[in-house]
This record gives structure tokens, sequence and C-alpha cells, in this order.
């Protein structure tokens, strides 16, 4: 009836945009931590359209694992030129060798732990005081209780118990010294929105979100991509599939779901009829415990 | 389709989390993993039923206490609508985590277990419904198979809480029965309630009527962010990037800067870097201003035919959030949502008891929890409205300057 009226994505896109604009107006060396994967992308989007027609004003800083899939960094570097940001990357490889920290064993060796050490290090470097992040509160139920500003320690740790009142939409970013501020601007968004959202504003995606032919390995019902990471085992088998992913992490911890879903309709049409939520089907390190993700969180993980 | 962001209150026990498990379980919107995550945590449970409770209570600490602590959000989509709940604890000492859930809402449900009806903890979860101005209640009777869903005993709660919602000047208020554990009246409506002829709760929650809460009449806007790209073909570009907080702003509206009071108009609005000819709350925009002025983040751009109050004194109702309590002649940061000034607190008036909306005298320092009328007054001026007029323009926080912590939520020139 009435004209002044917005639709469930943009009202979701006006709060995201009012917090990009509290974080540049807020902090000195603000920073948006560039995953690669679709949630990171839909942020930069949004970060673009908070601050047109200048330019983006922080840095995408992308945490290398070195596990990256190629059309990921490919991506990553098209994109970063494309909206005239300015992109740091740092490597996990050189955090290891600097600091002499065992490289993860098993199968599947996940450098994802290890992450937070090059994040925290780079934090350190750039003495960035606030990292913007792309998780979603749907995601996992320890992330349902965060803020959309998140302060931590200098050791970027979280403490559940201490997070500030967060009113209206009012976001208090005052820090001591050494403290930093994670804000999670898509916290209210869920898969479906960011997809749905992708669709409407036509936004472009690596390629590996769609179906495409792999070799992949089957491993406890999870289909894992064949790289050079992984270590087989004798009686593994090396099979080609046609595949998709759903989140974008290392081609160590990240699942590939089997898909013939070729367009951005068919992988909503997916989501929509899929029964299994997106960290269950696709992080292969989260099954471990029920409170695995607080833990990391608790230890300065994004 | 549109979005409904609701709060859920009761007291300890009422069944909050088991309604949310409910819903997004009866709604589909609970996934196989999700569930298996479920059944493995409830394995250890007698009746061996899973429990959907377990689905909202996410902190290890509340797992293990089996109480809810922080306020957690949850989502669900139905094909009409997207919701966010803030699932908030209900205890008295978790006040602040109730009063944060329930800023952003448009709604609430107070539940109540039908075998207690009306106690403390209803009237105190109503009055913070009607000091924070939410605007759709549903009182949702709840545990009814435990009553064998008795007509009577719901009519008898129902004229209770008729009375609370009359003091307290409550409007649009729809009473539902139902038993979140066996799924009475929440997605389906319940043939064991064959005697309520209103809607399931999902339903309402479907069909209410929320565009009307956003006030389109009043325009306010305040500067976040200044735009200058400072590029060669952006030479002169300054645009004033915000939130519309309410009311509708149109091209070559004469508008006034405040509080420094100068006249302009409006030559060009930006949503999103598209140009556009007007736009409306709650949109994320950019002004631009025919004439150069000094603008800064925390500036009010608002029409020239209707000004908002400018002042460096405001009389406000205020709940203390933080464990150290107020220290009176200390300085807090105000932040009225983008302007940031120093203040200190002056006055303290009366305590109001949230259990019965009683003024009180005030004895020692306002603690956590407390709810006390008083004077602001700040260092440079502010300009507001009542929170009862435009809730957006209505409210702040203040912040501690040693500890950085925000202390307290407050309403601006409250009536009671
Ligand atoms: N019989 C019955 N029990 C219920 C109902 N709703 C909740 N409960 C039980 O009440 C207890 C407390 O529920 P919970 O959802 O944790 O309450 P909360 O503290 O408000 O979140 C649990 O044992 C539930 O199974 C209901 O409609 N009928
Ligand atoms: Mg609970």
């Amino acid at each position: 009836m009435s004209q002044y009226r917005l639709n469930y994505l943009e009202q979701l896109e006006a709060e995201s945009i009012h917090i990009f604009r509290e974080v540049a107006a807020q902090f000195e060396r603000p920073a948006l931590l560039f995953s690669g994967g679709k949630d990171s992308i839909t942020m930069v989007h949004l970060a673009k359209k908070a601050f047109a027609p200048g330019k983006i004003p922080f840095p995408l800083v992308h945490i290398d694992t070195g596990h990256n899939f190629p059309e990921a960094l490919e991506f990553r570097d098209w994109l970063a030129n494309e909206v005239g940001a300015t992109l740091i990357a740092r490597k996990v490889e050189d955090t290891i060798k600097q600091r002499n920290l065992t490289e993860p064993k098993g199968k599947f060796p996940s450098r994802n732990w290890l992450q937070t050490y090059t994040l925290l290090d780079t934090i350190e470097e750039f003495k960035f005081d606030c990292c913007i992040g792309g998780a979603r509160r749907d995601e996992e139920k320890a992330r349902a209780k965060e803020r959309i500003f998140s302060v931590r320690d200098e050791f970027g740790q979280w403490n559940p118990k201490l997070q500030r009142p967060e009113l209206w939409n009012i976001y208090n970013g005052r820090i001591h010294k050494g403290e930093n501020v994670r804000v999670f601007p898509i916290s209210n968004w869920t898969e479906l929105d960011i997809w749905n959202y992708i669709r409407a504003e036509k936004i472009d995606l690596p390629s590996i979100y769609f179906a495409h032919e792999r070799e992949v390995v089957e491993h406890e019902g999870q289909l894992v991509a064949m790289s050079e990471y992984v270590r087989l085992d004798a009686d593994d088998v090396v099979i080609k599939k046609q595949v998709r992913y759903r989140t974008v992490g290392d081609m160590t911890c990240t699942a590939a779901v089997e898909s013939t879903a070729s367009t951005l309709d068919d992988v909503i049409n997916e989501i929509i009829s899929t029964k299994i939520s997106e960290r269950g089907e696709t992080r292969i390190d989260d099954k471990v415990t029920e409170a695995a993700m607080e833990d990391r969180k608790k230890n300065g993980y994004f | 389709m549109d979005l409904l962001r609701f709060i859920t209150a009761g007291s300890v026990d009422d069944g909050k989390s088991t309604l949310i498990g409910r819903l997004l379980y009866d709604s589909k919107n609970i996934l196989i993993d999700q569930l298996e995550q479920l059944e493995k945590s409830t394995k250890n449970r007698a009746d061996g039923e899973i429990d959907l409770a377990l689905l909202t209570d996410g902190l290890r600490a509340e797992r293990e206490q089996g109480i809810t602590i922080d306020v957690a959000y949850r989502y669900f989509t139905t094909p009409k609508r997207k919701f966010i709940i803030a699932d908030a604890p209900g205890h008295v000492q978790y006040t602040r985590n109730m009063i944060t859930g329930a800023s952003n809402a448009n709604l609430i449900i107070i539940l109540i277990d039908a075998r207690l009806g009306v106690i403390e903890q209803t009237r105190r979860h109503s009055i913070i419904a009607s000091l924070l101005k939410i605007p759709h209640v549903v009182v949702a009777i709840n545990k009814m198979d435990l009553v064998g869903y008795s007509q009577d005993l719901y009519n008898n709660i129902v004229i209770d809480y008729a009375d609370v919602a009359k003091s307290l000047g409550l409007k649009d208020i729809t009473y539902i029965p139902i038993s979140a554990l066996n799924g009475d009246n929440i997605v389906d409506k319940s043939e064991k309630i064959n005697w309520y002829d209103g809607k399931a709760l999902l339903q309402h929650l479907e069909e209410v009527e929320v565009n009307t809460d956003v006030n389109l009449n009043n325009s306010r806007f305040q500067v976040q962010y200044v735009i200058r790209p400072q590029t060669e073909e952006l030479h002169d570009y300054r645009g004033y990037a915000g939130k519309v907080i309410s009311g509708i702003y149109k091209t070559g509206d004469k508008v006034t800067v405040l509080p420094a009071g100068i006249e302009t108009s409006i030559s060009k609005l930006e949503v999103g870097g598209k140009e556009v000819e007007e736009v409306f709350a709650p949109q994320s925009v950019t002004i631009q201003l025919a004439d150069d002025i000094d603008i800064s983040r925390g500036d009010s751009i608002v029409k020239s035919t209707d000004i908002p109050q400018t002042n460096n004194e405001v009389e406000v109702l205020m709940c203390w959030l933080d464990d150290k309590p107020l220290q009176t002649g200390n300085k807090y940061y105000l932040q009225h949502n983008s302007r940031l000034v120093r203040s200190v607190v002056r006055n303290i008036e009366y305590k109001l008891d949230v259990n019965t909306l009683q003024k009180e005298a005030v004895e020692g320092n306002v603690k956590l929890n407390e709810v006390v009328k008083a004077t602001i007054k700040t260092a440079s001026p502010l300009v507001f409205d009542s929170y009862q007029h435009i809730s957006g323009n209505g409210s702040a926080i203040l912040v501690d300057e040693t500890s950085n912590s925000t202390v307290a939520a407050v309403l601006f020139a409250p009536n009671p």
C-alpha cells in the first residue's frame, strides 16, 4: 500500500551500511577481514555502497592459509582491484616459519587454528583497532549471542560474560590501547538472505560456488577436494563428481556438496530444499565438540 | 516480504526457550545436523524426548546451569516474513539483558504459566515493554496442557492481565492460549483448545501490521560520516552519510542544520551511490546540501518546518546496566546515536520500582538494574525528541570514561 516500505533485504542492507559507517567514523585503523567467501564478498559490496561515490576507507585483509582454492585467490585480487580497495595478504606459512609453529597433522591437515596467530600478528603489525568480520548469528549457537560490536582484549580473546549491552542502533566502540573490536555487520543475515541479496544485487562470485566437475575423496560422508595438501590412505578412492561449495574456506577443511546447480536460481532452490545447515555440511573440523566454536572465539578466532 | 523483530519474555521455566525451539522446529527452520546435535545433547535425559530449549541455550555456562543468561538471537523465515527473535533471560538480575533485547523489538511475547497466572515477573516485563514503547504485545498463556486446557482459567488470566495493561497504557494486546511443549496453537490451531477463536501464534506474527510503527511524519537525520572522495572528478563532493531516523526527505526540502541552526536545502539524495528523489526511515542514505556549511559527525539535519529540541540539559529515565554503581559527580560519555558528548548526571529524583511502577526515594548510589528519573547535563547541546514521540531520536547510552563499558540506557524526556 505505502511506497515508503522496505522489504527485508533492504532493511538488512540499511542496517549493515549503518554499521559500516559507524566503523569508519569510530575507529582510526579499521580493516575488513576478507576470507574470499560469499559473506565477505557481500560485505565488500555493502561497504562499497556505504561509502559511494568515495572508496572503501579501509583495507581488505586476507589471512592466507596457503590451502586456498586458486579460484578464490584469483577472485580476491580481481575484486580488490574492481572496488579500488587496498589488499593486505598475510600468509600462515610465514607465521609457521617465524614462530616455529607445528604444522597440523592428519589426513586433512587444516591450518584453520593457526590462522589465529597470523591474524593477531597482522593486527599488531598494522595496529588495527577494529576488524570487520563476516560472521552471521545463524551459523552457530555461540555466535547467536555475540554482539555486533564485540570487544577483544590484548590477546584477541572474547569474554562472553563481559559483553557490553548493545541497545537500539547505538554502537559503543570505545576501547583501551591494545584492545580491538570485532564488528559483524551481517550478524542478522541468514545464509539464505545472503544468497537472495547476491541474486537481487547481481553480485559476482568465484566459480566454485557453482556446479563443476572436480576430483574428490569421500570421507565420513563428506566430499573433500583432491589437492596436494590431502594425505591419501591406501584405500582412498579419488572420484570425479559434479560439486559446488556452500562456503569457501581451506581446501582441507571445506567439503563440497554434490550438485548440478549452475546458476544462482538453482543454488537458491537447492538451499531452500536442503535439510542440512551450512556449518554442518561443509565444516570438517566443527563436529568435534559442541563447544568448539565458543572455545575458538575465546581464543581470538574470527 | 518484510521483517519482524520480537522478544520473548517470561520468568524462568515459563517456557521461552521451548517456545522458540517449537517455532523453529515446526516452521521447518531446524536442519538435520542441528537436530542430531540436539539429540546428542539430550541423550542423558530420562524421558528421551528431545529438549527444544537446547536449541537456543548456546553458551556452555547456560547449558550447564540450564538457564538463559545472555540475549541470543534466532532467525527464521516463513513465506510471509523474516523473523528475528531476541531470547532474553527473565530473572530480575538480568533486567539489563532484557532491555537490550527489547530495545529493537516491534513486538513482545509475554509468557505466562497457566498454573501461576499473572505474577510479579509478568508485571515487570510489561512495565519494560511500556517504558520502551514496544508497539505490539502478545500474551501467550503457556502450559495449557497442565491445566486441562481450561477455558475458565484462561479467561481469568486474561481479565487479570487486562488490568495490568490498562494501568500501563499498553495497546494492541493479543491473548493466545498455547502449549509450547506440545505445539498447541503455535504453528497450527489446536484442536484441544477449540473454544479459542483467535489465530495461532505464528499466523499472528506473520500478519501483525508493523509498517505503521515507522514514524514517517517527523523528519530526523543525524550525520554519521562525511564522504569526501577528493578525487579529480569529485573534487567538491561532500556527502553527509547517515540513517533516516524518522520521516521522509525530498530533494529541494528546506532543512536546518542543528545545533548550529543554519538553514539550507537538500540538493541531492543518494542511496547506495544511486541518486533518488526521496528517502525515508529507516534507510541509510547520503544527503548533499545546497550550501557549504561546516557539518560534522553527530550534527542533525531536519526539515525547517518541524524542529526538535536543542538543549544541554535533558530530563531522562535511565536504567543502570553496570555492576559498578553510578558515581554521582563523575563524568560519563553520552552517546546519542552518533553524537558523543561528555555529561554528568544530576538531580536523581526517584527510583522506579520495576515490579510495581511505584516511585521510591533513592538511597545511596544507583545500582545495576535500577531505573531512575534524573537530569543529565551535557558539555555541548543535544538535538533530541522525547522517547515517547520519536524513540530513535530520544534514546542514548552512557559510557564509563575509564572502563569504556556501556553503563546506562537513557530515555529522553519521559512522562512518568
Ligand atoms: N507441560 C508443559 N511443559 C512445558 C511447556 N513449555 C515448557 N515446558 C517445560 O518447562 C520447562 C522450562 O522450559 P524452558 O523453555 O527452558 O523455559 P525458559 O526458562 O522460559 O526458557 C521445561 O522442562 C519445559 O519442557 C508446556 O507448554 N507444557
Ligand atoms: Mg530459556
